[in-house]
Order: C-alpha cells, then structure tokens, then sequence
C-alpha cells in the first residue's frame, strides 16, 4: 500500500475498524487529523463538541447502545486533560472507547512544551492500556491493538497520544493481519467441571436468586438469561447497571438491589441459599455492608474479568467467561423446579413493603413525572440519566422491556453524563426516541452541549427534574448532618429561556395536570427539548441502605397517612 | 529464607515486556490498589525483550488480589506467585563499616562466618558483601551493629523455582475452538 501520513492512517484504520461517528474538538496538535476528516466524510461523520469532557461522554453513550467501540479525539494538554473525567466513567462501567489524542511533537515532549501534558501516564489507572506513539509506521498496529484490547474481554477504554510531527510524518501503511498481545488474553469458555457444579448447585437451592449485572448486556445475553430465570424459575434482580438486561415487567423481574434499591430484594438477597451472580462485581452500593451479605448465601459467579473474582465476595463456584457463553453452557444442564415457599416468602415482601408507591400530594412529585414518562412512551425508549435522586427513581418508577435501554454512570456516578451521553445515544440510534432524565444539577454541569445537539438536530427530549437542590447530597444533609444544607441549595436559570437561547424548544409543567401534556409535546416535536418539571423540593428517595449498614437494615419507603396509589407496570 | 516466613510474605515473579512505562503501570497498580511492596528486582530475562521482576508484597496485602491485578495489564505476559513453592530466593547487600587497626580483623572474621566478602578497605572503612536469604542479611546487618555502620544499600530478592521447571512455561496458546453461535460482544463490524 501507498505511503501515508499518520493522520490519514489513524483515518484509514478507523475505516478499517468500522467507526462511522467521532466526537471531538480540534487544537493545534491533532490538526493533521480534522485536516483529513472531510476525504472520509460521510463515511465517518465527526460531531464537534464544545467541551471535550462531553466528547468523551457521547462516545461512551454510542458504545452503550450500538455494541461497536466509541471514538472521541481531542487535542493535546488541556484538550487530552478534559477527557480524563469520561474516561474514568468509561472505565468503571467497562465502556470500550478508544481516545485519540494529539501531542506536542516529539522533540518537544517532556520539555514542558505548550499545552504539553502527559496524558498516556495520566491515563494508566483508568484505561485497559495507553499508547503514546512516537514512529507513524506504528500506527496501524497500534490502532488496531486499541480496538481489540478496547472491545474484547471486559471492554474499557484505550487511548492513542500521537505527536503532531508523527501525525505529519510519512509511512508505509501496513495493516496486521491479526493482534497479537503476549499479555492478553480475556477467558471466553468457562470450565466445564465448574458448570456442572454450578448446576448443581442450581438444583439444590431452596431459595436462590440471580443477580445480573452490565455484563449480561455486554454479552448480550438476554435470550440466555430469560432462559435460565424460566427454566429454572429463579427470580431476577437487576444491578443499576443490569437494569434492561432483563425484561421489565417480567413476572420473575424483582427490579434493582442494593441503596436504593427494593425492599424486598435486600432482604431476599440476605435470606437466599444461592445467587447466581452474572456480569456483575459486588460494588458496595449492592452488598451494603460487606461483612454481613447474604450469609446463607452460596455464590455462583459469571464474571469474565479473573480481578473480580474473589474480589469482594469469594464464590463457591466460579464461571470464568463472557457471560453468554456461560449462560448458555449452564443452561443446558437445568431443569424447572417449583419454589412455592420461596416465591410465597418473595411476595409476602412485597405485600407488606411497598417500596415504590406514589402519594397523593399537593406538590408535583418527581416520581408522579417519572412514572408519566413511563406512561406515555410504554417504555418504549432510550433512557439516558444523570446522577442523583432522578437516576434512582428512573431505576424505580421506569420498567425497561426493551434490552439496552436504560444508558446511565454507574461505577463513577458522573453528573452531567446525561447530556452528552444522550447525544452518543441520539446518534447511534438516529430513528429512536431519546429520553434524558436530567437533575438540575448535572443539567448545569455540561449544558453547553444544547448547542452541539442544536446544531446536529439530535431530537433528544430531555426531562429536567428540577427541585432546586442538589438533591441526593441535601437527602444526605437531612438523613446524616442535622438537615444542615449547606452549598446545596440551587439559584438555577429559567431553563425554558435557556433551552430557547439555543434554538431549542423550552416547556415547563409546575403542576400534576400539565405533566402529561408537556410530556405529550416534546414527544410530537420534531426536534430536541427540554422540559423542566418543578417538582416538590424535599422529597426523599427511599427504599435506602444508610451507608455502611447490613442490607438487613434498608430503610423502607416510610409510611405516610395520605392515599396510596399502587405502582404497577 | 525460611517456610513459615515464606507463609507470611508472598514472593511474585513476573515476565514483562522490555518496554518504556511498564514499571510506571505496575507502580500503579500498587499504588491505587494500596498494595505494599516490600521489594522489587527486575532485569533481562532469557527471552529477547521480555523482562523477568521478583517483587515482594507484605503480609498485609491480598497477595490473590496482587497477581490477578498486576495481571492484566497488556505488557505482563505472565505472572506467578511462587511462595508456596520450592524456591531459591536471594538477596543482596553492601554495608560500610568503620573499621580501623584496631577492630577490623574482627569484622573480617563475621565476614567468614557468614561466607561474605571484603569488597573494599580504606584506612578507616571496609565494604563487606553478602548474598543470601533475607534472614541471613538480616542477622548479619545486626551483628555489624556491634561496629559502627556508616553506610547500608540492599537489592530486592530475586527468586526461582528448583528443579527445572521455568517460573513462566511459554504456553502455546491455542485459540478455542469457536462456540457455535456466539459472537465475542463488540466485534467490530
């Protein structure tokens, strides 16, 4: 093949690697790359944002949704800098990304050189691997290295730091036929004596429950875990991270664990025989205090990054793989058992501890808007969340049918992921309705981006939950430092006027009866907007597990005398 | 180094690639994942740019946690916890003494007994060395402590399995066979 410049092989690669959408902003050290970007237009579209954070961040909505690598590029120093924040989110959900990032030229690194910033040692501890690459020959290696350690085992982000003069610099473009990586090499197939055991283990269990995390999604293995809920008849609980990867309204879907997850699921966890854990790690917000998790509890675990095995919780059997191939493996070795007493024991939970219910109240309350939005769209969405009391009433008071649709931080709980995220979103789904529940907060924190989707058209409706505070941490204040509320109360815009000042239609409801036709709206309009919903300042979110307690000691929705309205989906 | 030492410590051999930033990726590790490292050794290995690093990590840590970490870092080829194993371990160490006329013939006398040696002698120093299992530098340190110790450096330990199985075995990796209907998530298309 013909000699090239490093830029026009980062672009060929990108070709070659199948990327059709990169977000990003130029500078002067990754100007060789934007200067080639039109000879691969349209067959790679860029979307250039207003701050690299969000770039980063949409890249990382696309890869949730489109099951392909997100590309975000960003210039040197502050322009590589801005990304760190969405790298880390990438990183903890295990997000595959790859990064390109300009750097000053070569004889300068090191020297302290004009927006010069080391960003390859910045990265190490959150990226599966980093590559600063000082000889352009090397770029097709390298890229193609990215992709592959970005996309298989348990994906994650990679970053590319290329000099500006190496990005000029000329070579021969030789493209590897296959990667090879001494280091690595993620399990695929579990062991098959462990396979059996597990299904052992299967069918001597009293009281079992699965536990399924984002794994189930990046597998995609919702046929293979609807499979074994039903052939099995085990209940399913959903990690944060987990919710979509199995259908919501499913009479075997008990919904999410953990700090603010339902009732009765944490005591459910704390009273099983058996869980099964697939795709998902143990984080703290679902074990609560660890010491004390499900004593009674044999563990089988799915869980294809050997790290986390044993990590936090030590399993009894362990199967070491994508979480597909394992599923379907076990699968294949069990057989329908009914557990009238623990399925009896399960609903007399939920009888008694309602967990999610709607009170009839002067005030707009936020859960009235979520489960408006659930009404009006059957679902039937994307819904992409921010960070706080909204994310956790999106995880409640919303029932996700449709497999992959809940998009939200987990792992780093990143305000502002919401708008930048949706846009990712917006653009690997371009026909799809776009939901973005957002907090007033994490709103503020990355709104410069309404120009960007101005600007591309993306029809993304977004859902201001609007109570004036920064919600979660005043509920914190209130709960654990004497209702003292300090720097969480919030002065915010008009964010009608604000939507407007972009081009964007703005709608506002302050009342139960206006929700509904707000909602109904923005969902006839053409093009993106943003609906600010003033809902009752104060309200908490419950069911919780105070920090550090036992998930023995969750918190029930307390229980108020006014009229109960029953959730159901 | 004795086995009920061997219980408490974890020694750790790790073949990496010979490339710029590893150590830094390692450290890293360590340092987010708050494991302690008592000592480190790294240099050549047999194979053409592939380095070979003993590192120690103290009681405290996870030593399961250490190796599956360090693990998967994409330029750690393999790694090994060998404590439990039959091993030779060393380390080694230079100690300046003040030493004159008067006291030196003593030190050179500790220096047999413990099979070191004499590397270096001014008129009022010597420099004594001495290789061997961290327990026998240990009680050899102590009893210079009689004298006066100007100067200490030590290496970390270095390690190895006895007999002739090698540390990392260079496994052929066979692909396995393809699971019929499934796609590794994220293939790029």
């Amino acid at each position: 093949m013909a000699e090239m410049t490093g830029a026009q092989m980062v672009m060929e690669a990108l070709v070659r690697e199948g990327t059709e959408h990169i977000f990003g902003l130029p500078g002067g050290a990754n100007l060789p790359l934007y200067d080639q970007l039109p000879q691969f237009h349209p067959k790679i579209r860029h979307y250039l944002v207003k701050h690299e954070q969000c770039a980063a961040h949409a890249a990382d909505g696309y890869a949730r949704v489109s099951e392909k690598v997100g590309v975000c590029f960003a210039t040197s120093g502050p322009g590589a800098t801005n990304l760190v924040t969405g790298i880390a989110n990438a990183w903890m959900d295990s997000v595959p990304m790859v990064c390109v990032t300009g750097q000053v030229i070569s004889s300068l690194i090191g020297r302290d050189g004009f927006q010069e910033a080391d960003i390859t040692g910045i990265t190490i501890p959150i990226t599966k691997h980093s590559y600063l690459v000082l000889d352009a020959a090397e770029i097709p290696k390298v890229m193609r290295e990215a992709f592959h350690v970005a996309s298989t085992g348990r994906p994650g982000p990679v970053l590319v730091d290329i000099p500006r003069d190496i990005l000029q610099a000329k070579a021969e473009f030789v493209w590897p036929e296959s990667v090879e990586l001494k280091g690595y090499r993620p399990p695929l197939y579990p062991d098959p004596e462990e396979v059996g055991k597990a299904a052992e283990l299967i069918a001597e269990a009293k009281r079992p429950v699965i536990l399924a995390g984002h794994g189930v999604i990046i597998a995609q293995a919702y046929q293979e875990l609807r499979e074994l809920a039903e052939g099995a008849n085990i209940p399913v609980i959903t990690t944060l991270l987990g919710i979509s990867s199995f259908p919501g309204t499913h009479p075997l879907n008990l919904g999410m664990p953990g700090m603010h997850g339902m009732y009765w699921n944490n005591i459910a966890i704390q009273e099983s025989d058996l869980i099964i854990a697939a795709g998902m790690r143990f984080d703290d917000r679902i074990t609560g205090r660890l010491k004390d998790f499900a004593p009674n509890a044999k563990i089988i675990h799915i869980e294809i990054d050997p790290a986390e095995v044993g990590k936090n919780v030590r399993p009894t059997v362990t199967l070491q793989g994508d979480a597909r191939v394992c599923l379907r493996e076990l699968n294949k070795r069990i057989e329908l058992i009914e557990r009238p007493d623990w399925f009896e024991r399960i609903e007399g939970l939920r009888r008694d501890h309602p967990s999610i219910t709607i009170r009839e109240t002067p005030e707009l309350l936020p859960q009235y808007v979520i489960h408006k939005l659930y009404e009006a769209t059957g679902g039937d969405c994307y819904m992409v969340t921010g960070v706080g009391q909204h994310q956790m009433w999106a995880a409640q008071y919303f029932w996700y049918d449709k497999p992959n649709s809940f998009v939200t931080s987990g792992g780093l709980g990143t305000m502002g992921f919401e708008i930048p995220a949706a846009m990712g979103v917006q653009a690997a789904k371009p026909g799809e309705l776009v939901w973005s529940i957002c907090g007033d907060g994490g709103f503020q924190m990355t709104l410069q981006e309404l120009a960007t989707i101005s600007e591309y058209g993306w029809p993304i409706k977004f859902a201001i939950i609007n109570n004036s505070t920064l919600g979660m941490v005043r509920q914190w204040q209130t709960l654990f430092y004497r209702d003292n509320r300090v720097a969480t109360p919030l002065r915010n815009p008009d964010f009608v006027k604000l939507a407007e000042a972009f081009g964007i239609l703005g709608l506002r409801a302050t009342r139960k009866e206006e929700v509904e036709p707000v909602i109904r709206r923005a969902m006839n309009h053409d093009g993106p907007v943003v609906c600010e919903f003033l809902v009752k300042e104060d309200e908490d979110c419950f069911p919780m597990v105070p920090a550090g307690a036992s998930l023995e000691d969750t918190i029930d929705l307390p229980v108020y005398e006014d009229e109960r309205v029953e959730m159901t989906a | 180094m004795t086995r009920r030492n061997n219980l408490q410590k974890h020694t750790i051999i790790a073949l990496v690639e010979d490339r710029p930033g590893v150590l830094n990726r390692i450290a890293s590790k360590w340092r987010q994942r708050g494991f302690n490292i008592e000592s480190l050794a790294v240099g050549h290995s047999e194979v053409r740019g592939l380095s070979r690093m003993t590192f120690v990590v103290d009681a405290s840590t996870d030593a399961e946690q250490v190796v599956k970490q360090v693990d998967k870092l994409i330029e750690v080829v393999s790694i090994r916890d060998v404590s439990a194993e039959s091993m030779i371990s060393r380390e080694m160490a230079m100690i300046k003494v003040r030493a004159d006329k008067s006291n030196r013939s003593q030190i050179i006398e500790l220096v047999d007994i413990f099979g070191a040696e004499i590397v270096d002698v001014a008129p009022d120093s010597v420099i004594a060395e001495i290789t061997g299992e961290e327990e026998k530098i240990e009680s050899f340190i102590a009893l210079l402590g009689d004298f006066e110790v100007i100067e200490l450096v030590r290496t970390g330990r270095v390690a190895m399995l006895r007999g002739s199985e090698v540390s990392h075995p260079q496994e052929e990796h066979e692909e396995p066979e393809r699971y019929q209907g499934v796609e590794p998530p994220y293939s790029a298309k």
